[in-house]
Formats: structure tokens, C-alpha cells, sequence
């Protein structure tokens, strides 16, 4: 009986949270004619295949519209933020684990909480900004403001991250007769790999994820970034390529759903950092 | 830690300078393009400043007083408490449930974890469109098949009626943080020291009993690091709104992000934006003192 009840409550929750990804998924493969059926005809059952399966919508998003322009887009900020982030993010993260002592502890929750400054707060004297800097609709304006999210938080992971690596490693070293900068240039590194892979990992999703900034600097359908242009500019006048859409979300979901799963626990080390202990 | 080293003189060797040095530009990032601003939001709050001219003058109270006699505002205000709020209160729910369930071990455990994450994965705006094709008016799946299950005989028009429509953003928002808060509720049920369930069992205590008087009390840290979050995450987020309603019909369903945007930088109004942006604050203000809180309790506790 207590088996029943908790796969019940597994399927439950499976179904909540998968339910609209298996909707994208079916909505991708449908002929046009079996997708818009009116939900009123109940004669016709909309959560399966009643035509054979078509590619026709996943031909027009990767032939005929701008997604894999903005595939690439995404690319180029996510590589011009990671290298902006780790060579930031992971020096101040290690100074404030080994070097800078007792405030640094402070110092380290201090910048944590700019994370929790939304960008819904920030977009209004950014657009100021990014106008007096001739940046706006380029992607210039996502790769100087996305690091103003990926920082704090990348800092705060990496300094998690290092107090859980031995400090014997680096004392050994300089004992060794390595100076301090030596062993931050030779030992540390090595050390701290896992952890940079979290940050790259981290600032790779939430470029991915980023709407608010994108949809305030990017106005050129040609300059959109996958979160900003599927939602924004796949919609011709008032017809939606619902098929296309869908597809969309979905091959963006996938990678990043894969991702996530590889790397949680060490997002959610982050997040709980303090309140959980151990 | 006790450290048996020569004295240093050089650069290379003083912590300090280093701590300083390699401090230094994430510091700088985050004081000139967040803490700056932060502040500018809440000076422009203050002036009549439009997207159009680089002109800039003080309007004191004026964008304030024009959003508190606006009766848009103040919905929109009562919108994101209440988004926010009903939000919350089913992530608690649902992530203490999915909790309970995924310290289980069962079949397709595995299968069943990635799926619970890809609320958490997909962007926000991707998973507002793929809802917002789900509450279509016309090709409903939830319509359908509560009318095959007998359940629905008029019909649901989810994102045209005011009232629906808030219904579903909660529901959205909800599902999309609820995992995020599931994962970090499993993380603080596996602290739980083992011995303290265990006596609770040995003590008779019923899986009923052992959650509410044993495990949640001792989980509270924990879910308040979740719904801290929640808070964060509902009460700022633009896209969920933006995409599935626009803020319509009507503007009854704006939250104040979306009515930021569109009297901030659609309207070219950055003043009143700005002044609207931050209501934001108070929500803002709650979760920094709860995590300081939650902070300074485990230094107290001597934890690290």
C-alpha cells in the first residue's frame, strides 16, 4: 500500500513537471492538420499522434527562420561571458577563501547579495547606460552586463568550493620554498578545476536563460539570442508557428536539462551554502 | 591554521596585496555596474529623465505620487503579492511532497529525477511560450481534456479572463520553481543526523508524526533558503507575465516588473520605470534579512 502511494505520488510529479515538455514534443512532430483541431472536438484526442509524424516544422525553424542565427549569437555571448566570469570570478572567489582572512567572509556574502539585486530592477538606468555607451542593440551590451549576474555568484562558489579543498596541499608547496604568488599560479589551478568547471557550467545556463536584459537591449531580429528570439520574433504579425516554437524550446531545453542534471548538486552547494551544513 | 614559513618581504609573498589585487576587478565589477546603478534606479526614480533626450531633472515626488493614484499601479502592485505569495505556498507544498518522495528509492528513480529538473533548466521564456500554446483559447489541451473527463462543460478562456489568467501565471511560476526548491529540501533532509529519525521511530513515532514534529522543524532552515529564493525569483521575474499575457486584458494582470517595462523603457518614461521598479525593494528587503538572518545563525552555531 505504501509502494502505491509513493509511486502515485512519483507519477504525480512527474507528470506536473514533464507535461509541458512532452506537450513541446508532440506539438514539434504533429502535421498542421492534426495540430489545429479545436479543443472543443472531443472525438479527436490531441495528446497523441493521429497523422504519421512530420519534420515540416523543424525544417522551417533550421531553413526559413532566424534560430540559427541566434544559436550562434548565443554562442558568442556564452563564450565571451564564461572567459569574462572565470578570469574575474575565480581569482576574487580564491582571495577571499585564502587570502584576505576574517572580512573575507563578510566581504564574500556581501557580494553574493548583488545577486539577489534582479535585473527587474537594474534594466531602466542600464538602457540609460547602455545608450551612452552606443551599445544598445548589439550584443556588446549582453557580454559587458551578464557578468554583473554570473560574478557574484561564481565568487561565492568558487570561495564554497575552495574551503572544502585541504589547505595542507598549498602550505606544502610553500614550505617547499614557493613563494605565495607561486603557489597561486602553479599549485592552485589544479585545484581548483572543479570548481571553475562549475562556474563555466553556471554562466553558460543562465546566458542561455537570460530574457529581461536581452529583450530591453535587442530590438534587431538579427542580434536576438535564442531566449529572446524564439519567444519574440518567431511570431509572424498574429500567426505563431506554434510547431517551429515548440521545436525550438525543446532542442534548447534538452542540452541544458542534461547539464543540470550533471552539475545541481554542486548549484545547490551554493545556494544553501550556511544553511545546510556539512 | 598554524603556518611554519619564512617571513615574507616581497610582493609575492604578502596575502594582503594579493588578496587585494586578485579581489580587486570582481569588486569593481560589481560596485560600478550593480551597486552604481542601484543607485541611479532609485535616483531616476526621482526625475523626469525620458529614454529620448539625455536631459535630467529633479521631479521630486512627482512619479510617485502619478503611480499612487494610478489604479493600474496599484493592481499591478497587488498582482506581484499575490503571484507571489500563491506561488510560494505551492512550491512549499509540492517540494516538501517531492522531497518526501525522492528520498525514496523506487523504479525509474533516475528517469524520474531528470524530468523534476527540466522546469528548473528550460528558460523562462521558452517554458512561457510552450504554456502559453498550452492555455491557447481555442486549442486547450487542459480544455480538452477536462471536457473528455467530464469535468468542464462551459469553457475556459485561461489567459483572456483576469482572474484565470492570474491563476495560471501562479501556477507557472510555481511549477517552475518548485524542483529548484525540491532539490534544496532533499539537501537539508539528507543533514538530518540519522540518529534523531531513528529515535523517533524506535519512540513510535508514524511517518505523519516523524514529518511534522521531527523533520520539518528541522528543515526550516531550509525551506526558508528555498522560499527566500521563490520570493526572489516570482516577485522579479518579467518573462512569465510579459509572454503569457502581456500584462492584458486590459492591464489586469501586470506585475510590477511588466509595468516597469512598459511605462520604463517602452513608454520611454525611465522616471516613473524606475519609481515603479522600486516596490520592488520591500520584497527585496525581506529575503536579505531572512538570509542574514539564516547567516548569522549558523556562525552562531559554529558550523564552519
Amino acid at each position: 500500500m505504501k509502494r502505491v502511494a509513493l509511486y502515485a505520488a512519483a507519477l504525480g510529479i512527474v507528470i506536473f513537471a514533464g507535461f509541458p515538455f512532452y506537450w513541446m514534443l508532440v506539438t514539434s512532430f504533429k502535421q498542421n492538420r492534426d495540430l489545429y483541431v479545436g479543443a472543443s472536438d472531443l472525438s479527436h484526442i490531441p495528446w497523441i499522434f493521429n497523422d504519421p509524424p512530420t519534420l515540416d516544422h523543424v525544417k522551417l525553424l533550421l531553413g526559413q527562420t532566424d534560430f540559427p542565427r541566434w544559436v550562434l549569437n548565443t554562442l558568442v555571448v556564452v563564450v565571451a561571458v564564461v572567459v569574462i566570469t572565470v578570469a574575474v570570478a575565480v581569482p576574487a572567489g580564491y582571495s577571499l577563501a585564502r587570502l584576505v582572512g576574517r572580512w573575507g567572509e563578510r566581504m564574500g556574502i556581501g557580494i553574493f547579495f548583488t545577486y539577489l539585486i534582479p535585473p527587474t530592477l537594474l534594466f531602466v538606468p542600464f538602457s540609460r547606460l547602455i545608450s551612452l555607451l552606443g551599445l544598445q542593440d548589439s550584443l556588446g551590451a549582453l557580454i559587458l552586463i551578464y557578468p554583473t549576474m554570473t560574478i557574484p555568484f561564481c565568487t561565492w562558489l568558487v570561495m564554497g568550493f575552495l574551503r572544502s579543498v585541504p589547505w595542507e596541499i598549498e602550505e606544502q608547496a610553500m614550505i617547499d620554498g614557493y613563494s605565495r604568488l607561486a603557489v597561486i599560479l602553479k599549485v592552485a589551478p589544479r585545484l581548483i578545476v572543479p570548481g571553475i568547471l562549475t562556474v563555466v557550467v553556471f554562466s553558460f545556463t543562465l546566458v542561455l536563460q537570460e530574457f529581461v536584459y536581452a529583450l530591453t537591449f535587442i530590438s534587431s531580429v538579427n542580434k536576438m539570442t535564442v531566449s529572446l528570439g524564439v519567444p519574440i520574433a518567431l511570431v509572424r504579425g498574429d500567426v505563431y508557428h506554434w510547431g517551429a516554437l515548440m521545436a525550438a524550446a525543446l532542442f534548447t531545453s534538452i542540452p541544458l536539462a542534461i547539464v543540470y542534471n550533471a552539475f545541481i548538486d554542486r548549484f545547490i552547494q551554493g545556494f544553501t551554502m550556511g544553511a545546510v551544513k556539512g | 591554521m598554524t603556518r611554519v614559513l619564512p617571513p615574507r618581504r616581497t610582493f609575492a609573498d604578502r596575502e594582503d596585496l594579493l588578496g587585494a589585487v586578485m579581489l580587486g576587478p570582481a569588486l569593481a565589477y560589481v560596485i560600478l555596474l550593480v551597486g552604481v546603478p542601484f543607485a541611479f534606479a532609485i535616483v531616476l526614480g526621482f526625475s523626469n529623465a525620458t529614454a529620448g533626450s539625455l536631459s535630467f531633472g529633479w521631479a521630486g515626488l512627482d512619479n510617485y505620487v502619478a503611480i499612487l493614484g494610478d489604479p493600474i499601479f496599484l493592481r499591478a502592485l497587488r498582482n506581484s503579492v499575490v503571484v507571489t505569495v500563491g506561488s510560494q505556498v505551492l512550491v512549499v507544498v509540492l517540494a516538501t511532497a517531492a522531497a518526501q518522495v525522492f528520498r525514496a528509492t523506487f523504479r525509474g528513480k533516475r528517469f524520474a529525477r531528470f524530468v523534476l529538473l527540466l522546469p528548473w533548466a528550460v528558460p523562462v521564456s521558452l517554458a512561457a511560450i510552450a504554456w502559453t500554446w498550452i492555455f491557447d483559447s481555442t486549442f486547450s489541451v487542459i480544455n480538452w481534456t477536462l471536457k473528455a473527463a467530464g469535468l468542464l462543460h462551459g469553457w475556459l478562456y485561461w489567459l483572456g479572463d483576469p482572474a484565470l489568467a492570474l491563476f495560471a501565471i501562479i501556477i507557472v511560476q510555481a511549477w517552475r520553481i518548485f524542483p529548484f526548491a525540491t532539490v534544496i529540501v532533499l539537501a537539508g533532509l539528507s543533514s538530518i543526523p540519522q540518529e534523531i529519525v531513528e529515535a523517533a521511530i524506535v519512540d513510535g513515532a508514524g511517518f505523519w508524526r516523524r514529518l511534522f514534529r521531527v523533520e520539518l522543524p528541522l528543515l526550516l532552515p531550509v525551506v526558508a533558503v528555498a522560499v527566500l529564493f521563490g520570493v526572489v525569483y516570482t516577485a522579479t521575474d518579467l518573462g512569465v507575465v510579459y509572454i503569457l499575457t502581456g500584462g492584458g486584458p486590459a492591464n489586469t494582470t501586470h506585475v510590477l516588473p511588466t509595468l516597469a517595462f512598459q511605462r520604463g523603457i517602452l513608454g520611454a518614461d525611465l522616471g516613473q520605470g524606475a519609481a515603479i521598479a522600486v516596490f520592488l525593494l520591500p520584497f527585496l528587503i525581506v529575503v536579505a534579512i531572512g538570509m542574514l538572518r539564516l547567516a548569522h545563525r549558523t556562525e552562531v552555531g559554529g558550523a564552519r
